[in-house]
């Protein structure tokens, strides 16, 4: 294969990009390899979403891409012109928390808090999900419809097993997102 | 990463047109496999077409005859939340949500499911290790290295890598079609053609030529459909590749198989049909374990596991025995 040391493409690779982030709309000039991610911490300085794998294998980067939870390590900043993006700094509205925040603070779903704010927004898009009649693999029977009420402490861990937990806080944030089901 | 350029196309042709010409581009739709290629250098393209944007390839159809099609740019997530697809073939959706996490299969395209490459740790490995995919006449490392993740049927000196796709072992066992539209029209590639066996040419995981684009994947109306599971088996009990999985659908009268479709994950470079298995089933009843079980071995005969992964010539009949159970009582 190719020597990585010598690449082909040289030059300003640079271009723009236009995003909706937490609801304003955002220009960027990032080079096409710029991950989403690093398009957010670094030219927009949203932290919330956390650069730990960087191989979408924990989760910690979890924002919402159209309201759909998503990995933005994953994914170049350059495949979501024009679209809308949502990072923790998002869910806050007229200075009251999110009730999905609000449960983990009530619940003590974190420790160390570095996988948090990926932990909260893959738990806001998994209950639309489970609202939406979306199955996992924890449902016996997938032929059948899906409603909140089946959304089992079994169902919360395997839907919330993209994001890990190095401090395993793990039934902590099973019972905080189970807290937000009952009251919603 | 590498540096590359980026640009996007809504019109199909043009996509076609720019990958027969331009060995060094690469279509991306959900990316999470190719960026995670790109990030261990094991994929160094130039030049990045997203083609997310190419009209009316997201559709999920449930056909008046009782199929399916599932656009190539349909996203994992959408098609395991089907209503038809759960009711037609739970194997399909089961199999979807046993694979990566919600994260995951919200960005992931059918098309690149089935277009992603092994998770050989060599294969993947940032050091360049030896590995005939990765950089053909390297050799493999896998071969005499640490196997016990690797192929048990039909591998090769020169690799010995399995397929990581899940939906894979089902659209096998369901014998879909993978449409094509490539440089010179459309075609149909049987699944259990569309990838292929290492041979000497690991480095090619499928027959898909330079400017070929898949624009769905077709499910014919199956009897074995509605009574179908997917059983996948690994190290932990979500968000993990399979160590050992399968997919099976059968027709039933009354408690004996009146017909059988046996697929495995997990134990070969391609999904592994177990056609012996299938010719064995049809008149063996649900009850009767060791009928089922001589059955299933017939397609073990051959199996030729490496130093780590003896494992799985036990394991992969036990997967698929439960498996055709559990298939078997839903009908």
């Amino acid at each position: 294969m190719d020597d990585i040391h010598t690449p082909r493409v040289q030059g300003d690779l640079r271009m723009h990009v236009s995003m909706t982030v937490n609801g304003l709309l955002r220009t960027l000039t990032v080079e096409p390899r710029m991950t989403l991610l690093d398009a957010l911490r670094d030219e927009l300085a949203f932290t919330g979403p956390k650069k730990a794998c960087d191989r979408g294998e924990c989760g910690a980067c979890t924002v919402l891409i159209e309201d759909r939870r998503a990995l933005s390590c994953m994914t170049l900043a350059a495949m979501h012109d024009g679209q809308q993006i949502t990072t923790i700094e998002g869910l806050e509205r007229d200075g009251q928390l999110h009730p999905v925040q609000q449960a983990f603070i009530e619940r003590d779903g974190f420790q160390c808090g570095f996988c948090t704010c990926g932990q909260i927004m893959s738990a806001v898009a998994m209950i639309e999900e489970a609202k939406a009649g979306w199955p996992s693999a924890a449902t016996t029977d997938v032929t059948r419809p899906f409603t909140v009420a089946d959304l089992s402490a079994a169902e919360i861990r395997e839907r919330m097993s993209g994001n890990l937990c190095r401090c395993s806080c793990y039934p902590n944030i099973v019972d905080a997102v189970a807290e937000v089901t009952r009251r919603s | 990463m590498h540096p590359f350029t980026f640009s996007r196309t809504t019109d199909p042709a043009t996509a076609i047109a720019a990958h027969a010409q331009d060995p060094y581009l690469a279509f991306i739709a959900g990316g999470t496999d190719l960026i995670g290629l790109m990030k261990d250098h094991a994929a160094l393209p130039e030049r990045l077409l997203d083609i997310s944007g190419l009209p009316a390839m997201a559709r999920i159809e449930a056909l008046p005859d009782g199929g399916l099609r599932i656009g190539a740019l349909a996203r994992m997530s959408d098609v395991a939340a089907d209503v038809e697809v759960r009711r037609r073939f739970p194997v399909i959706a089961e199999s979807l949500l046993f694979a990566a996490s919600g994260q995951l299969r919200n960005m992931a395209s059918m098309g690149g499911n089935i277009m992603q490459r092994t998770r050989c740790t060599y294969f993947r490995d940032e050091d360049d290790l030896p590995c005939n995919k990765r950089r053909p006449g390297s050799g493999c490392a896998a071969l005499y290295g640490l196997n016990r993740l690797h192929a048990i049927f039909g591998w090769s000196d020169d690799c010995v890598a399995t397929n990581p796709s899940d939906v894979a072992v089902a659209f096998a066992a369901l014998d879909a079609n993978v449409i094509v539209q490539g440089p010179r029209g459309e075609r149909s590639i049987t699944f259990t053609e569309f990838h292929r066996l290492p041979g000497n040419t690991p480095e090619r995981d499928n027959v898909l030529e330079r400017g070929d684009l898949i624009i769905s994947i077709e499910i014919p109306p199956r009897i074995e459909g509605r009574a179908s599971y997917y059983l996948k088996l690994r190290d932990r009990q979500s968000y993990e590749f399979a160590l050992v999985s399968a997919a099976a659908a059968v027709a039933m009268d009354g408690r004996r198989i009146r017909s059988a479709r046996v697929a495995m994950g997990g134990v070969a470079h391609k999904p592994w049909r177990l056609t012996a298995a299938e010719a064995a089933l049809p008149g063996v009843s649900l009850d009767d374990i060791e009928a089922l079980k001589a059955a299933i071995a017939t397609s073990f005969i051959d199996a030729r596991p490496l130093a780590h992964n003896g494992f799985k010539v036990e394991l992969g009949q036990r997967v698929a025995l439960r498996a055709l159970q559990v298939a078997g009582g839903r009908a």
